[in-house]
């Protein structure tokens, strides 16, 4: 059967035909829509798999491995920077092992669409020694996530699929396959496998280290990796996942003339790329993200006379992969194109019409107008646009939960006014730990929670923080004299502003809750938000 | 046989809805289809554009390569403009003319109108106008589509199939309301001489 599905779609719907019971994530560009689908998928309520947010991506793993642990198969998926967040078990997993098929999977987001930085997540699955999978279209993102959960069973560890944010969003005709049972609880028979006290981590790491030679054995056979033969030697061509649909692009009317090693499954096929290697005068590494093959492959003191790539600056060396830069690339510079009028001008993104957020912005820049020495440390969603003029209210922004500590440390160093902006569910994701350090120390911080109830950057996801927050901070050990509540409207501007400046006077840790849902929520949602909100406040 | 496709507008103004149509047109035909589309922080207000990609052969990227767009349809003027570098030589240009003026640097409506007649294969229409009239400002989306109808490879009944199974949760006005909305479209375009 054939179905239209997105690139996430596609993967979750092979996570739901692998058999899996549960998928554990924390919303993310371009990752999202896999869990979404998950969750309106209508089998995937009958099956009763789980597939409920998660407060954060470590916590998201580690409800997967322990999944795992019970013997059924379970998924964690992220964006790349969330995988910075799950990283401590991510590590220790590969040493564990798996009992049920695990995968993790990471979309990746070269050219910084939606994130802060381009981080390439293969360097992390290297990192844990385990195997890599990145498909190169959206059928073999199908295909592949089915082989995936069978990998892991058969190597006993934890897979990673490697997503890019152009194979993520983009829809087409997808064939689907048949439906594999649900595994049934079954637990490990492996004693200590799961009980990394130091005489049995070092065994387990000892295991890993030998079955690295399977992990090799299975990329060498991989049907995802595949050798292509050419006539024209003077170029081979190492293309791994999407980059390798660009380069099919740039023939797609001729066959390729040069061979082409097609990569999807790491560690990398030593044997192909060396059959590769030893046929061709030149070899391209086109790879999407870090120079991680190129790195691999090239020599360390080979002056780069046979490999080229991004780091020869044969391809761009930061920035996503596209048709254009690959045609460049393989020598298609030819083309004459229209340039853009010089009328036309950036249209960067906004915060909505009425969102709270605004109101916020502008109570912070009249208080930056009596205390000039004001800094304001921001966090990850849509306030993030509050860097951006016309508000350009915010100093930082470095990742989840950074606010509150930057703002500690600066107030340590004797910044005041020092504000953290922080939305409501970044602040149960990485938020309460840092304010419970600045609590312990009594920190002269305001810490302003702009609740709008939602995630709404990545569409407006149930918050974890809905209902709990007044809670969260009184448990936190916050002054209860020096929390309080705002509603972030243009008619309240004065009184809030009063409320902020009395806390920002107050010699101690503050915390200002900035209340008023999301206003991409629907009408009913938001009532029923705001009726919760007044029942704790009564 | 291969039609490239630039969607373009800003966030919110429905661009996803003319792809989704596309994309259920062209797998409803039997022809192979491949659409990339925005989401995320640009979304926000932002300049959005989703390539559209449909061929009787295997499709391989996602993105349109610069210079190979046949159509440029816009639901924003100075968007179109945005993505010209796509365009193919003698490729079409269709947009709506009403501008979203949500930055303060906007360039003069004339000089836009201009630079954008003085493109062969220019079809700039006020399409918010005729949703409007039909009493659905929301379908100016649809009577875009309806303009740019005759330049797709997909027939006019595979499309208006499509707008009925998108809208058919919406019920049978919604879907009646749409389905006028691309006919009014292609009524204008018809009544050009290109």
């Amino acid at each position: 059967m054939i179905k239209l599905l997105l690139g996430n779609e596609a993967l979750a719907q092979g996570a739901i035909d692998a058999g899996i019971s549960g998928v554990y994530s924390y919303p993310g560009t371009p990752s999202t829509e896999i869990t979404e689908y998950i969750q309106k998928s209508k089998t995937a309520k009958e099956l009763n798999i789980h597939s409920k947010w998660s407060v954060n991506e470590k916590t998201a793993m580690e409800a997967a491995l322990g999944m795992s642990y019970a013997g059924k198969r379970a998924m964690t998926v992220m964006k790349h920077v969330g995988l910075n967040v799950a990283a401590d078990v991510f590590m220790n997993m590969s040493i564990s092992g798996i009992n049920g098929g695990l995968v993790v999977v990471v979309a990746d987001d070269p050219s910084m669409h939606s994130s802060q930085n381009e981080q390439d997540s293969r360097n992390y699955g290297r990192f844990a020694m385990i195997p890599i999978l990145e498909p190169s279209n959206q059928q073999e993102v199908y295909d592949i996530t089915k082989y995936a959960f069978y990998l892991s069973e058969q190597m006993g560890l934890p897979i990673m699929i490697r997503m890019v944010t152009r194979l993520s969003h983009s829809r087409t005709g997808i064939e689907v396959s048949e439906r594999k049972l649900q595994n049934k609880i079954n637990l490990p028979k492996t004693p200590h496998q799961f009980q990394l006290i130091p005489i049995y981590a070092r065994n387990r790491y000892q295991h890993l280290i030998e079955i690295q030679t399977d992990s090799k054995e299975s990329s060498e056979n991989s049907l995802f990796n595949k050798y292509i033969d050419g006539p024209n030697t003077s170029i081979g061509i190492i293309a791994s996942g999407i980059a390798y649909n660009y380069v099919l692009e740039n023939f797609e009317d001729d066959k390729c003339p040069y061979p082409i090693l097609k990569i999807s499954q790491y560690p990398l096929p030593k044997k192909q790329v060396k059959k590769i290697f030893d046929k061709c005068k030149k070899i391209l590494v086109l790879e999407d993200g870090a120079p991680f093959i190129e790195e691999l492959v090239s020599d360390y003191f080979s002056e780069h006379k046979k490999v080229i790539g991004r780091l020869t600056g044969h391809v761009n060396r930061v920035g996503e992969l596209n048709p254009d830069n690959i045609a460049n690339a393989l020598g298609f510079n030819d083309k004459i194109t229209e340039d853009i009028p010089s009328i036309v001008t950036g249209r960067p993104p906004e915060l909505c019409v009425g969102c709270a957020h605004r109101d916020l912005f502008e109570a912070i820049n009249k208080l930056k107008k009596e205390n000039s020495q004001q800094q304001v440390f921001g966090d990850i969603g849509c306030y993030a646009l509050g860097v951006l003029p016309p508000y350009e209210s915010i100093n930082t922004l470095i990742d989840m939960g950074a606010s509150i500590n930057m703002a500690k440390g600066a107030s340590d160093a004797g910044i005041h006014p020092s504000i953290a902006i922080i939305g409501d569910s970044t602040f149960t994701h990485s938020g309460m730990t840092g304010l419970l350090d600045a609590v312990i120390e009594n920190s002269p911080i305001t810490v302003i929670i702009s609740d709008n109830s939602a995630v709404a950057m990545t569409g407006a996801q149930d918050s974890a923080a809905s209902g709990r927050l007044i809670n969260i901070c009184k448990g936190i050990g916050v002054d209860k004299n020096h929390l309080k509540i705002i509603t972030p409207l243009h008619k309240n501007l004065d009184k809030n502003i009063d409320i902020i400046r009395n806390e920002i006077n107050y010699k101690g840790t503050s915390v200002v809750i900035a209340q008023r849902p999301c206003v991409q929520l629907s009408k009913d949602k938001k009532d029923k938000i705001k009726k919760e909100q007044q029942m704790i406040l009564n | 046989m291969k039609t490239n496709i630039i969607l373009a507008g800003v966030g919110g103004q429905g661009i996803l809805t003319i792809a989704t149509i596309l994309d259920t047109a062209a797998l409803n035909s039997n022809l192979n289809i491949k659409q990339n589309e925005v989401h995320g922080m640009s979304q926000r207000g932002g300049a959005v554009l989703s390539h559209v990609r449909i061929s009787n052969k295997e499709i391989f990227s996602d993105l349109i390569p610069l210079g190979k767009a046949d159509i440029i349809i816009s639901i924003e003027p100075m968007e179109l403009l945005r993505y010209l570098p796509y365009l193919k030589k003698k490729g079409y240009l269709v947009t709506d003319s009403n501008p979203f003026m949500n930055i303060t640097n906007y360039p003069e409506l004339e000089k836009l109108y201009s630079e954008i007649k003085s493109h062969p294969n220019t079809i700039l229409i006020d399409a918010k106008a005729i949703a409007k009239q039909l009493g659905n400002s929301k379908a100016t989306n649809i009577v875009l589509l309806g303009a740019v109808a005759h330049l797709l490879p997909l027939s006019d009944e595979s499309l208006q199939t499509a707008i009925k199974t998108l809208f058919e949760k919406k019920g049978e006005r919604i879907i009646n309301k749409n389905l006028e909305a691309f006919n009014k479209g292609k009524e204008i375009t018809s009544n050009l001489v290109l």
